[in-house]
């Protein structure tokens, strides 16, 4: 049987871990492919409806990173991306997601190592946790994740 | 159908080494609307560009996939050569296959996999990326300084000295701030007011330059090259264009124990009154709260004796209005009182006194005319006690930071002293002596070593008083931490810097950043320290952190030049990747409710509202408008949007959703579940 390797979606900010995963990248600093780059300006633009559609794509785990509190580009994205995260957790496990499928995490624009680091521990955290089976189950189920009548 | 072309770079061997980018540009050939797609050595090079160029007039490409580098690295070089091409140039979009691939991950199938995968997100999003024009915005060429001590007035100077209108806000009746109370400056020893007076004249006489004293910022609006500002005149009572500031209303008036601020307290001021002789305007001010017609009814004397009827008890505040191109903040700093500290008898010891009153004590303009005399008897000090680091780098007083001037302007006091009382003693008791910056150190020294200060490193724990003696008990921590004690005649506390008392409410109505001590953010602590974040803002000076002259001077002239720059053109132009609220669906309308969630999350201000009138002039519904001035395209607006009427340039939902839902593909498997 073929090795399971995680799909990984990272949501990123422009300013931090973008420019952090740069660093990872000119530091030649090794991490595995497994993981799938977005831009965002800003962790504050991440519509928590993204999070579902990674999954709806076939992500098995989700990183969001964004600017160290206090760091952010925008002053506050940042804040408002933690505070829709503790809101969306709950929901998320409302409906039947594992939310340890998804990492939150800041890394900085200075911290290439940290987010290679990131990305090894959440490969490897997903590669036990399996492959994403919940949102299958939940499509079984009926549930409908609305974000196709607002976005296709 | 789009007509995208992928240009894939090998960037010699750093992406080729490692990802097959022939292999690449093969499978996205096969993308759909994907018209070209060819890789190449250097895509940055000349030739490289050259091919991405033809290709797009040969192919008539809509969009175009470079898959290279970080897209912060060459993103605006291939914008242009798309531009050049006669395409939009935000129709270019870049897959990252250096920093995020072939860098980090080694020469295996399932790094190619990775890359072409990062080529098929970008052609999806590519696809949904519409033409945008950069956003002009008219500048007002007028520059507004706040605070008109040394920060300000090299700022205020070099705008106006490049052909630019400056409008100068300075609360208090003269302009010169903490600079002009100082006796002489270190490293130097020259005096303070020679090197300053003639700029605070300079800014008076210059044609370019309007001043208000006795004012006040009270609010600021709008965006940068078109900031609407109210000052807060405050009444003089004395009307400027009359008086010749001969000063006989001063000598008359009868209210003459008031303690004087510039003198820090040392003397006594009259209730109409010039800061200090050589002040900027040189005329007088009645402070209404201590002047005596203003608290009875009666007194008038002034008025009397005036020669030029220039005395107007009837004048009123008045609120004055300007447009502004661009604003240096430059509110300086205030100290931390004698009163601040219980172990050192909350500032009820005469003779415990802090730097600035030390420096009225020195200077030839001070309450002693420059004797070292001291506040509570007036007899020559012999033995004087200076106390750094008073509240500073001290987590139990709440002031974590370091003020940054006190070593040097300690040194600078004990040697002062020693230059004055020959025969005196001068102790200094520190903790570390922090003098980085030219000849700072090598002042110090010769304070220890020529002026023979003795420098003890220790803690100052208390000071009583015993038979009209200060005693200073304190530690000295190179002798194994034994305890000192020092009988002294006067104690000088270099207290911490802190931010003016109303820093906080003018970076509210300014809406700058601050931090836990209201000192203001700089919008990047390296590679932008004079603008904050609001663009059009900038700062210098002690406003932002405690700091000394050539410091001051130094940033003030670098804000200076960010605002010149700002008025070297008529227009400004900004990117277009601001949020935009959806007006087209249905036609007139827009789906926006109106709830303005969105205004309490936008940190810039930038959202307002905006009336929805039917023909005959009938309000149809209000809903939110994005200034696409002030907007900084973070997208919290569009992600807190309930109705889903706000977007994003250049990070819209379509594209970002494409790039989502361009990989792995599983919704099929999910589908037949």
């Amino acid at each position: 049987m073929q090795k399971f390797e995680p799909k990984i979606m990272a949501y990123v900010c422009n300013w931090c871990t973008y420019a952090g995963a740069d660093l990872a990248g000119t530091s030649r600093i090794k991490y595995p492919p497994n993981v799938r780059i977005v831009r965002y300006p800003c962790t504050g633009r991440i519509d928590f409806m993204f999070l579902l559609k990674a999954f709806e794509a076939g992500a098995d785990g989700v990183i969001v990173s964004g600017c160290h509190p206090n760091d952010c580009h925008y002053t506050s994205g940042n804040f408002h991306a933690r505070r829709r995260w503790m809101v969306f957790k709950e929901l998320a496990e409302f409906v039947g997601l594992d939310t340890r499928r998804i990492t939150f995490s800041w890394v900085s624009a200075a911290e290439g190592a940290k987010w290679a680091e990131l990305v090894n521990e959440v490969v490897e955290d997903i590669r036990e946790l399996g492959p994403n089976t919940e949102y299958q189950e939940l499509a079984k189920k009926g549930v409908n994740m609305p974000g196709d009548l607002l976005y296709v | 159908m789009s007509r995208i072309g992928v240009f894939v770079c090998h960037c010699g061997e750093n992406i080729g080494a490692t990802v097959d980018c022939a292999k690449v540009a093969e499978t996205a050939a096969k993308f759909p609307g994907v018209a070209y797609s060819i890789d190449y050595k250097y895509m940055c090079s000349d030739p490289g560009q050259t091919m991405i160029k033809d290709a797009i007039k040969e192919h008539k490409l809509d969009g175009i996939v470079v898959a290279a580098c970080s897209p912060r690295m060459h993103e605006p070089t291939f914008r242009k050569a798309a531009r050049e091409a006669g395409i939009n140039e935000f129709l270019c979009e870049m897959a990252n296959l250096r920093e995020h691939c072939s860098w980090v991950h080694a020469k295996e199938d399932s790094t190619t996999e990775k890359a072409t995968e990062l080529v098929k997100m970008l052609v999806e999003k590519v696809k949904k990326n519409k033409p945008l024009t950069h956003i002009k915005v008219p500048v007002t060429k007028t520059a507004l300084v706040i605070g008109g001590g040394i920060g300000g007035i090299q700022a205020a100077l070099d705008i106006a000295n490049c052909g630019h209108q400056v409008i100068m806000v300075e609360k208090e009746p003269s302009i010169g701030g903490h600079m002009a109370q100082l006796s002489e400056t270190f490293p130097t020893l020259d005096c303070s007011q020679c090197i300053l007076t003639p700029r605070m004249v300079e800014v008076a006489q210059h044609p370019n330059i309007k001043l208000y004293t006795y004012a006040e910022v009270e609010s600021v609006s709008g965006f940068i090259g078109n900031f609407e500002v109210k000052i807060r005149q405050k009444a003089k009572s004395v009307d400027e264009s009359l008086c010749t500031g001969c000063g006989l209303c001063m000598q008359k008036c009868p209210s003459k124990r008031i303690p004087d601020e510039f003198n820090a307290g040392l003397s006594n001021r009259t209730a109409i009154y010039v800061p200090f002789p050589q002040a900027v305007p040189n005329k007088p001010v009645i402070d209404r709260e201590h002047c005596t017609y203003f608290k009875t009814g009666k007194c008038k004397l002034c008025e009397k004796v005036c020669p030029a009827n220039a005395i107007d008890f009837n004048q009123k505040e008045t609120i004055i209005e300007e447009k502004i191109g661009a604003i240096v903040v430059a509110t300086g700093f205030d100290i931390k009182h004698t009163d601040f500290f219980p172990e050192y008898g909350y500032g009820q010891h005469p003779d415990i006194i802090d730097g600035l009153q030390f420096e009225r004590l020195a200077s030839a303009s001070g309450p002693t005319l420059g004797v070292i005399k001291r506040p509570s008897d007036g007899k020559v000090p012999e033995k004087v006690v200076f106390i750094a680091c008073s509240g500073s780098r001290d987590h139990a007083k709440g002031i974590e930071y370091c003020s940054k001037i006190c070593c040097m302007y300690t040194a600078k006091h004990a040697m002062l002293y020693k230059h004055k009382v020959h025969h005196g003693d001068a102790y200094v008791f520190y903790m570390d002596i922090r003098a980085a910056g030219k000849n700072y150190d090598e002042f110090v020294r010769r304070a220890i070593e020529e002026d023979d200060v003795n420098y003890i490193r220790g803690r100052v724990s208390k000071i009583y008083e015993r038979d009209g003696k200060l005693i200073v008990r304190g530690v000295d921590t190179l002798l194994n931490s034994e305890p000192v004690e020092v009988e002294a005649d006067m104690v000088v506390l270099a207290t911490a810097a802190v931010a003016q008392q109303k820093a906080e409410p003018l970076a509210q109505t300014m809406h700058i950043g601050y931090d836990a001590h209201h000192f203001y953010s700089e919008a990047h602590p390296k590679l932008k320290p004079v603008e904050t974040n609001t663009a059009g803002i900038m700062l210098a000076g002690a406003c932002q952190g405690p700091r000394d002259i050539p410091e001051t001077v130094a940033q003030a002239s670098g804000a200076a030049v960010k605002a010149v720059a700002l008025f070297a053109n008529d227009e400004l132009t900004r990117e277009p990747l601001v949020a935009v609220v959806n007006r087209t669906t249905p036609p007139m309308f827009s789906t926006c409710v109106g709830c303005f969630l969105c205004e309490s999350a936008c940190p810039y201000l930038a959202i307002g509202k905006e009336e929805i009138k039917d023909r005959n002039g009938n309000l149809i519904k209000t809903v939110a408008y994005i200034n696409p001035g002030l907007c900084q395209g973070c997208g919290t607006c569009v992600a807190l949007c309930r109705s889903k009427s706000i977007d994003l340039n250049g990070f819209t939902h379509q594209q970002i959703l494409s790039e989502v839902m361009s990989l792995w593909n599983r919704r099929e498997e999910y589908a037949e579940v």
